[in-house]
């Protein structure tokens, strides 16, 4: 479907308290015009929460319930639960939240969610870091990545949520990327019309959290995913089918992009550039995302 | 009505169903298990008509209370101890949300070591979180208070959750006759809740999003007049209960042979309940004592209590304590008092039954006794004994 005939209506309104060149406002964006007024969010303790804008004001046109960091999906079990009892089963219940709430400190109650059979969509926007609280290194920032607690580049690979959400076998599981708007949609209308828990993890590049220009949020979030740092799937019943670009290099139809294609253009790496290039860690990085590239393939077949 | 002879537990679990809350979230947790248990046994019988979530933590417990609430519709929970202090977030979250919710809270000792016997320190340290918060001293009272509670929590002036806390075992095992009302009775007196506000796609807001400290005060205040609001209530509804069913616990303090009282027992849960066979006993040997039972820990009964300082000597006895300051019950009966007084009321405290150490009526005697004869300090541990192995 083409942009211009998403449905006109807006859920996200005008003075958001997003940052220039926010990819949540992006994906939140695109995100309600698929899910549209039928729908019932909950957002933990996120950037989400400040781009709610300040009460008495929000820049939301759907009914949102704030909750804690790590409360996200047991809230959204709660609000499920409570319109099953009500007979209004066809309110979408959906929650938000960001990597810090959904790798870390939300994981037991999205597990706990997941394994209930809740019927519900989490949708994590990952923007790799703690952003909202400064910048800080979650488990889903990515290898020698800087963070203001990661000073010299972060010394560990990302947490593989897709793989943990996987093993527990939910009807619906999707990645995608706010750099692909039909992706994106799409993704969010099937889940919608699924019953059980579905989750859909969107790569959201963050200008500030990265350190890269505002005018380049697009740009990152394409350049993951034809680097092949980031990949476009959907699982359904435990069937993976892969999306766009991220098909081609699964099917080794095209070459993925050299790593540096992506990093170069973010501060967060630049200690691997200068004061010289630091091949070793790159060439770790490459070997990481061959390696996931063969547990993907494996998976498909 | 019927008779219904059962555990504390049990009695919770009937009381809860009674109640119709369309959504139960729980997590087992000693000695709450029984009450949990107990629902799960209506839900099948189909006496139980609710959603009933079984949750992976108490955190997650209070969240998905949390979660349905704000959809609109009657929660239910209980739970006990650690349970209650994994979920302290969530409490303060509910509380300040203005949310109806209902809980048991089984007072249970913290760890370590492992006991899980009486104790009070699990819900005492959840004084400042804005719950509303009852202590029950028989079966009897946990059914009526729990019926009650939905009352009180619902109404409009109120909008605060509400925990009722009972001892570990002394009440939640042991079994004991209470009167049950009929469904038709208990849906009289307790109607449908009806929200002031609830998560709607039809009105969209925003619950709990950035807000300034103006707007923020005003949260605070309103919480703090809802608890003066409670002081009111409170009675009102135990009133309304004794014309309706014919018991009566008291308000927020049960008096028990006050009248004429020099010296005043105030206590709270099972040891609340002894203190009445220790009064008699003091009673007989023509020692004028009574008991001020305090029920509702919050709202604090501060005019009471400044009632009862200004006719008699006061007994503390505190099953918890704050350490590095004291019986908390002590502290905040003396500060009541303080430039409210205008005589030489005594307060006396006792730290007594810590890790479901056993309080009786001859307990209860003896540290009377050591008051009125002027033996005993101003504060101090019943029994303790350091040398014991």
């Amino acid at each position: 479907m083409a942009l211009k005939d998403y449905p006109t209506e807006e859920y996200i309104l005008q003075g958001s308290a997003a940052c220039p060149g926010c990819p949540a406002t992006i994906g939140l964006r695109i995100a309600l015009k698929a899910l549209g007024k039928n729908t019932i969010m909950v957002i933990p303790a996120c950037c989400t929460s400040v781009i709610e804008s300040l009460y008495p004001h929000t820049s939301f046109d759907i009914p949102v319930m704030n909750i804690a960091f790590e409360a996200a999906a047991a809230g959204a079990s709660g609000v499920e639960a409570a319109l099953r009892r009500q007979g209004k089963e066809d309110i979408n219940v959906v929650a938000w939240a960001g990597d810090g709430g959904t790798y870390d400190i939300g994981i037991q109650a999205l597990s706990g969610a997941f394994e209930r059979q809740t019927n519900f969509i989490y949708i994590c926007y990952n923007n790799q870091i703690y952003s909202n609280t400064g910048i800080q290194r979650s488990g889903a920032t990515p290898y020698s990545a800087w963070t203001t607690t990661t000073v010299g580049g972060k010394t560990e690979f990302r947490k593989e949520m897709g793989d943990i959400i996987r093993a527990h076998h939910p009807p619906y599981a999707a990645q995608t990327c706010i750099s692909y708007p039909d992706d994106l949609y799409n993704k969010i209308k099937k889940a919608k019309n699924i019953k059980g828990p579905k989750y859909i993890e969107i790569l959201a590049p963050c200008p500030p959290g990265w350190r890269f220009d505002m005018n380049k949020t697009i740009e990152m979030g394409r350049l993951a995913v034809e680097t092949g740092a980031w990949a476009l799937y959907e699982c359904e019943n435990d069937k993976m089918t892969f999306n766009g670009k991220s098909k081609l290099i699964l099917e080794k139809k095209i070459d993925r992009k050299p790593i540096e294609e992506w990093i170069k253009w973010q501060g967060r790496f630049k200690h691997l550039f200068k004061p010289k290039k630091d091949v070793d860690k790159i060439n770790a990085i490459e070997k990481h995302i061959d390696k996931m590239w063969e547990r993907y393939r494996a998976c498909y077949k | 009505m019927t008779i219904m002879i059962d555990t504390g537990n049990y009695i919770a679990a009937k009381a809860a169903v009674m109640a119709k809350p369309d959504v139960v979230a729980a997590y087992p947790i000693t000695p709450q298990t029984t009450l949990v248990e107990g629902i799960a046994n209506y839900q099948e019988s189909g006496e139980f008509k609710g959603e009933y979530i079984c949750v992976e933590s108490e955190h997650s417990v209070m969240s998905a209370c949390i979660g349905a609430s704000a959809t609109g519709v009657r929660t239910f929970t209980g739970t006990s101890s650690h349970g209650l202090l994994l979920m302290h977030e969530m409490l303060h979250w509910a509380a300040l949300a203005r949310l109806p919710i209902v809980m048991c809270n089984i007072n249970r000792v913290i760890g370590p070591g492992w006991n899980i016997w009486a104790d009070e320190n699990d819900s005492i340290s959840q004084r400042d979180t804005g719950w509303i918060q009852f202590y029950c001293s028989s079966n009897q009272e946990i059914f009526d208070t729990i019926i009650q509670s939905f009352k009180l929590a619902e109404n409009k002036k109120i909008l605060l959750p509400v925990m009722i806390n009972y001892n570990a075992f002394i009440l939640s095992h042991t079994s004991m006759p209470v009167e049950i009302p009929t469904q038709q009775e208990v849906d009289n007196f307790l109607p449908k809740r009806k929200p002031h506000w609830e998560l709607d796609i039809d009105n969209p807001i925003t619950f709990g999003n950035i807000i300034g400290p103006t707007h923020y005060e005003k949260v605070r205040r309103a919480m703090q007049d809802a608890h003066e609001c409670a002081k009111e209530l409170i009675p009102k509804i135990a009133k309304e209960w004794k014309e309706r069913f014919g018991r009566y616990h008291g308000d927020l303090i049960e008096s028990y042979r006050c009248n004429d009282a020099e010296y005043i027992v105030l206590a709270m849960g099972a040891i609340g309940a002894e203190s009445k066979v220790a009064i008699d006993e003091l009673r007989e040997e023509n020692i004028n004592v009574g008991l001020a039972r305090i029920r509702t820990f919050r709202p604090f009964p501060k005019e009471e209590i400044i009632k009862l300082g200004k006719q008699a000597d006061l007994i503390v006895i505190d099953r918890n304590i704050s350490a590095g300051s004291g019986g908390v019950l002590f502290n905040e009966v003396k500060s009541s008092l303080y430039n409210e007084m205008d005589t030489d009321t005594k307060v006396s405290g006792f730290i007594a039954g810590l890790g479901g150490k056993d309080v009786t009526y001859k307990d209860i005697e003896l540290m009377c006794q050591k008051v009125i004869e002027g033996k005993a300090k101003t504060h101090e541990w019943y029994g303790f004994n350091r040398e014991e192995v």
